[in-house]
C-alpha cells in the first residue's frame, strides 16, 4: 500500500541546514497497523507528513497504492489527501464552530457529495464511533475522548486507503487512549490500513508492527504481538 | 460555487463573532451611505437652485438695442437705432435651428409711475406688447381665461392678460376681472385672462405685477410704429443658442447698417450661458461628492480587507484542517473572497436602503414646508444609476477587500497552518 525508498528531508533555518530524514526505506500492505516510534526529534512527524502529503521530501520515491507522489501542486495534493488519506491529530483539530456531525461530513463536502447522502455517511461513521447521540453538539461540549472520536471518524468518512494518526492519545488519559486505541484497533480490524507515530510504548505494543525511528533513520523494525486495548481496560 | 453549503459555510464564519462583523461591516456602510447622502444633497441643490429659473427656457438670449460705437459707411458713432419688425422675418430667413423668436415692447418698469387705472384704483404695473409664443419661453399658468392669440395679433385687439398681483390691486376681492376693462396709460384694454407666474429668483412678488397685451394692438396703442423694444429668442433643443448668437447678431447689424467689429450696438443676454456656468457647477460638486464618497468608503474598504486579514491569521488552523482534509487552494481563496464580496454587499446595500430612507424622510419634509422663493434646496434625490454604479463599486472593493487576504490564506503550507497555535 506504501513503499518508500530512500527518502530525504532537510530543514533550513538561515544558514543552517538540519538534516531530518536520512533516507527512509519502508513498506506498509494493506491492512497493516504500523506504530512510528521515536524520540523527539527523531523525524517520525516529519515522516508522517511527507506520507500524508502535507510535506514534501527532498529526495526519494514514494508511492501510495502504486501511485508515484510526487511534484504536486496544491490543488493535486489537495485531491489526493481528500480521496487517499484520512488524518488524526492529536490535538483533534475539530473545526470549533461545528457540529460533530458536520465536522465528520467536512471531506465528504470537499469530495463534492450531495448534502443529504453527506448526512447520511456523517451519521453512519459517528454511529460506528458511538457518537450518534451527540452529533448536533459542538466540539468545546465534548470530553477530549469524545473529540478525537469524531476525528477518527471524519477521517474514516472519504472511505480513504490509508488512515495517518499523529500522537491520536497524546492528548488523553489512560483510560480514554484505550478506548481510542480499541477503536482503532477495531477499524483496523475491518482491513483498514492505519499508520500512527507514537512515543508511548504501551500504544505501540497495541500494533502489529513496530517502526522505530532515531535521528533520521530506521533502526528496527519488527512485527509484534498486538496487545489488544480492552485487554488492559 | 453559489451552493447552499458554500452560503452555509459563509454565514457560519461570519456570525462566528457577530460583534467584529457589524463593526467591519459599519466602515462599508458608512462610506456607500456618505456617498449617497452627498450626491443627494448636490442634486436637492441642484433642483433648488435650477426652481429659480422657474420654467424658463433655458436655452434663450434676449437682444435689446444699445448706441452704435463706431461709425460705419458714412453713419456716425454715437448713433441710435431700434430694432424694427422687420428684423424677426430676416433672422427667422437667415439662421436655421430656431424654435422662437419674440419681439416684445414694453411700458413702464421699475420704479416706474402709476400707469393703469380702473375706476378708482391706479397701479405702476409693466405692461408687455407681446407675441403668443412668449408664453413658451417665459412659462406662466393661466388661472382663468386665455392667453393673447393670433387672432388678436391680426386685429389688433386691444385685449389684456394680468397677473393675479394686478388684479389683487385693481380689483375688489371676488370680484370677476375677465370682460371688464382697464386703462393703461389712457387706453382701455379688455382683461381676458389672468395669469401666476412660478417663482423667478426673489421677484416672485413682481412676476405677477405684469400685463401682457397683444403686440400689435400695443404698438398701436402706444405710437411705436413698426419699432421693436427687445427680443427673447430661443433656440431648438439640439442647438445651444450660444452658437447661434454671433450669426443673429451679425443679421440685426446688416440690417441696421452697423460696423461688423462694432461689439456695444447690439447689447444681448445669454441665458443658456449662465446656465451651462452653474450645470458646470453641479458637474463639479457631483465630482466632489464622488471623491469624497468613494474616499470614505474607500477607508471602509480597508477595514474590511484589515479584518479579513485578522480573520485569516486566526483561522489558519482551520484553513490547514481543511486543506488537509482536501479543500484545493481555490476553494479556500473563493471562501475568502466570497466572505469579503458578502460582508461588503450586505453592509453597502444597506447603506444605500438606509440612506435612501434618509433622503425619503427629507423629501417627507420639505413637502410639509410651503414653497418660497427662498428655498435653494428641493427634492434630493439619487437616480438608479448612482445605485448601480455604487453596487459596482461595492463588488469591486469587495473583491479587492478580499483578495490579499485570500492570497495570504493559501501563502501558508498546510504544515505550517496546523501547527500554528
Amino acid at each position: 500500500m506504501i513503499e518508500i525508498k530512500d527518502l530525504h528531508k532537510s530543514y533550513h533555518m538561515g544558514s543552517n541546514s538540519l538534516h531530518v530524514l536520512k533516507g527512509i526505506n519502508f513498506n506498509v500492505k494493506e491492512g497493516e497497523l504500523v506504530a512510528i516510534m521515536g524520540s523527539s526529534g527523531s523525524g517520525k512527524s516529519t515522516l508522517l507528513n511527507i506520507l500524508g502529503m502535507l510535506d514534501e521530501a527532498d529526495s526519494g520515491a514514494y508511492f501510495l497504492d502504486a501511485i508515484p507522489i510526487k511534484n504536486l501542486n496544491e490543488k493535486i495534493a489537495a485531491r489526493y489527501r481528500n480521496k487517499f488519506l484520512g488524518f488524526i491529530f492529536q490535538s483533534f483539530n475539530l473545526i470549533t464552530y461545528k457540529n460533530a456531525l458536520d465536522n465528520v461530513a467536512m471531506p465528504l463536502y470537499y469530495q463534492g457529495i450531495k448534502r443529504k447522502e453527506r448526512s447520511e455517511k456523517a451519521m453512519h461513521y459517528l454511529e460506528k464511533v458511538g457518537l450518534g447521540d451527540w452529533a448536533t453538539h459542538l466540539p468545546n461540549e465534548l470530553s477530549g475522548g469524545q473529540k478525537q472520536r469524531v476525528a477518527i471518524a471524519r477521517a474514516m468518512a472519504s472511505e480513504p486507503k490509508v488512515l495517518l494518526a499523529d500522537e491520536p492519545t497524546g492528548a488523553l488519559d489512560t483510560k480514554t487512549s484505550y478506548e481510542v486505541m480499541e477503536l482503532i484497533q477495531g477499524i483496523n480490524d475491518e482491513g483498514k490500513t492505519i499508520l500512527i507515530v507514537t512515543h508511548e510504548d504501551d500504544i505501540a505494543h497495541m500494533t502489529k508492527r513496530v517502526v522505530n525511528l532515531k535521528d533520521g533513520v530506521i533502526i528496527d523494525d519488527t512485527l509484534v504481538e498486538q496487545v489488544r486495548a480492552t485487554a488492559n481496560v | 460555487m453559489f451552493s447552499r453549503d458554500r452560503w452555509n459555510e459563509i454565514l457560519e464564519a461570519l456570525t462566528a463573532n457577530w460583534f467584529r462583523t457589524i463593526l467591519t461591516a459599519f466602515g462599508v456602510f458608512w462610506g456607500i451611505f456618505i456617498l449617497v447622502i452627498l450626491l443627494a444633497a448636490g442634486k436637492g441643490l441642484e433642483n433648488g437652485v435650477k426652481q429659480g429659473f422657474g420654467d424658463i427656457a433655458t436655452n434663450t438670449m434676449f437682444m435689446w438695442t444699445q448706441v452704435a460705437s463706431k461709425p460705419y459707411k458714412g453713419l456716425p458713432k454715437g448713433r441710435r437705432y431700434n430694432f424694427k419688425i422687420g428684423d424677426v422675418a430676416s433672422i427667422r430667413e437667415q439662421v436655421p435651428g430656431l424654435l422662437y423668436i419674440s419681439p416684445r415692447n414694453q411700458l413702464g418698469g421699475f420704479g416706474g409711475t402709476n400707469n393703469v387705472v380702473r375706476g378708482l384704483n391706479t397701479g405702476a404695473f409693466n405692461v408687455y406688447g407681446d407675441y403668443p409664443e412668449i408664453i413658451k419661453q417665459d412659462p406662466i399658468t393661466i388661472t382663468s381665461g386665455r392667453f393673447v392669440n393670433y387672432g388678436d395679433i391680426d386685429n389688433n385687439r386691444k385685449v389684456a392678460v394680468i397677473g393675479e398681483g394686478v388684479k389683487k390691486e385693481l380689483f375688489k376681492f371676488g370680484e370677476e376681472p375677465i370682460g371688464e376693462y382697464i386703462k393703461i396709460q389712457g387706453v382701455s384694454f379688455m382683461v381676458i385672462g389672468t395669469y401666476l407666474k412660478k417663482s423667478n429668483n426673489g421677484d416672485r412678488e413682481q412676476g405677477q405685477k405684469e400685463i401682457y397685451v397683444p403686440f400689435t394692438s400695443f404698438s398701436q396703442a402706444f405710437n411705436r410704429a413698426d419699432n421693436v423694444g427687445w427680443m427673447a429668442i430661443t433656440a431648438e433643443d439640439n442647438n445651444s443658442i450660444t452658437n447661434l448668437k454671433k450669426d443673429i447678431i451679425d443679421v440685426v447689424k446688416t440690417n441696421h447698417t452697423i460696423h461688423p467689429e462694432d461689439n456695444r450696438a447690439v447689447g444681448n443676454f445669454d441665458l443658456y450661458e449662465e446656465f451651462s456656468k452653474i450645470n458646470g457647477l453641479f458637474v463639479a460638486l457631483k465630482g466632489v461628492a464622488y471623491f469624497v464618497g468613494i474616499l470614505v468608503l474607500l477607508s471602509g474598504i480597508i477595514g474590511i480587507s484589515n479584518i479579513m486579514l485578522i480573520v485569516v491569521k486566526e483561522r489558519t488552523k482551520e484553513i490547514g484542517i481543511r486543506r488537509a482534509l482536501g479543500a484545493s487552494p481555490w476553494s479556500v481563496r473563493g471562501q475568502i473572497l466570497l466572505e469579503s464580496i458578502f460582508l461588503t454587499i450586505v453592509s453597502g446595500m444597506t447603506g444605500i436602503a438606509v440612506s435612501t430612507g434618509v433622503i425619503f424622510l427629507v423629501n417627507k419634509i420639505l413637502e410639509g414646508v410651503p414653497a418660497s422663493e427662498e428655498t435653494m434646496f428641493a427634492n434630493p434625490s439619487v437616480n438608479l444609476t448612482v445605485v448601480f454604479v455604487a453596487l459596482l463599486i461595492l463588488i469591486s472593493s469587495g473583491l479587492l477587500a478580499g483578495l490579499i487576504p485570500a492570497q495570504v490564506a493559501i501563502k501558508t503550507k498546510p504544515i505550517d497552518a496546523l501547527r500554528a497555535e
